[in-house]
């Protein structure tokens, strides 16, 4: 079981630290189109802040920021994301995943639509991986059993 | 039972360094590789995504449907996690 522990310093600075964390989590996912990045990296560090959070406290004070239910949501909502994207892209008389035809209901040019459909995607990817990269800590440090790892 | 475990360790490897034969050259453009959709891509990518960054672009919307099964396996993985691991306390 994880012992408990209150250290000042470690917590301070991570509490300082994990909104600068998630603004550049952000950054990364939103200029994947210019630098480096997308929803896999972005979502990935998203979730590190989630873990640096359970490590820094404990995990009940990270289940009071990101609750189990929220993360599941979260989870199936990325996917959802990025197969509805396709779904509508088939329904409005495209391929599946051929974002151009989005023009037809977004206030953009073919080329923007696929530029835009590719931004949407990558929220979709990067909500994904930060649920489930918080959810796999949390059942592998915790052994499932989230309530008792605290004694 | 060391010996024919050693010996089966140095005859993949060895098959996998004969393989590496076969390789093209480092960087050649005129490999099959390069040489197939590669360059429509560099070509095209701004002109019909409006995205600069190439890797992006190949990735959600070249290779869309591949990008969407790599998302569904990292789901099913964390689905999985939890099924397995999780209990309730109670």
């Amino acid at each position: 079981m994880i012992e408990h522990f209150e250290d000042l310093i470690v917590q301070t600075t991570c509490r300082l630290l994990i909104p600068f964390i998630q603004l550049f989590a952000l950054y990364v996912i939103a200029h994947g189109h210019h630098s480096p990045g997308g929803g896999f990296q972005g979502g990935c560090i998203l979730g590190a802040s989630f873990i640096l959070l359970c490590l820094a406290y404990d995990i009940r004070r990270a289940k009071q920021w990101m609750t189990e239910s929220l993360n599941s949501l979260f989870c199936c909502i990325g996917v959802s994301i990025y197969a509805g994207i396709g779904l509508v892209c088939l329904a409005l008389g495209g391929n599946y995943l051929d974002y151009s035809r989005l023009h037809k209901i977004l206030p953009v040019d073919p080329v923007g639509a696929r530029s835009l459909g590719i931004l949407c995607v990558e929220i979709g990817v990067g909500l994904t991986v930060m649920a489930v990269m918080l959810s796999i800590y949390l059942n592998v440090a915790s052994g499932g059993r989230h309530e008792d790892a605290l004694k | 039972m060391k010996t024919v475990g050693l010996f089966i360790v140095l005859l993949f490897g060895g098959l996998l360094v004969y393989g590496t034969i076969d390789f093209p050259p480092w960087g050649d453009p005129d490999t099959p590789a390069s040489r197939h959709v590669s360059e429509r891509y560099i070509e095209k990518t701004v002109e019909e995504t409006g995205v600069p960054n190439m890797v992006t672009s190949v990735l959600a919307d070249y290779r869309g449907y591949d990008t969407l099964g790599e998302t569904t396996v990292i789901f099913a993985a964390g689905v999985c996690c939890a099924i397995l691991l999780r209990r309730s306390s109670k």
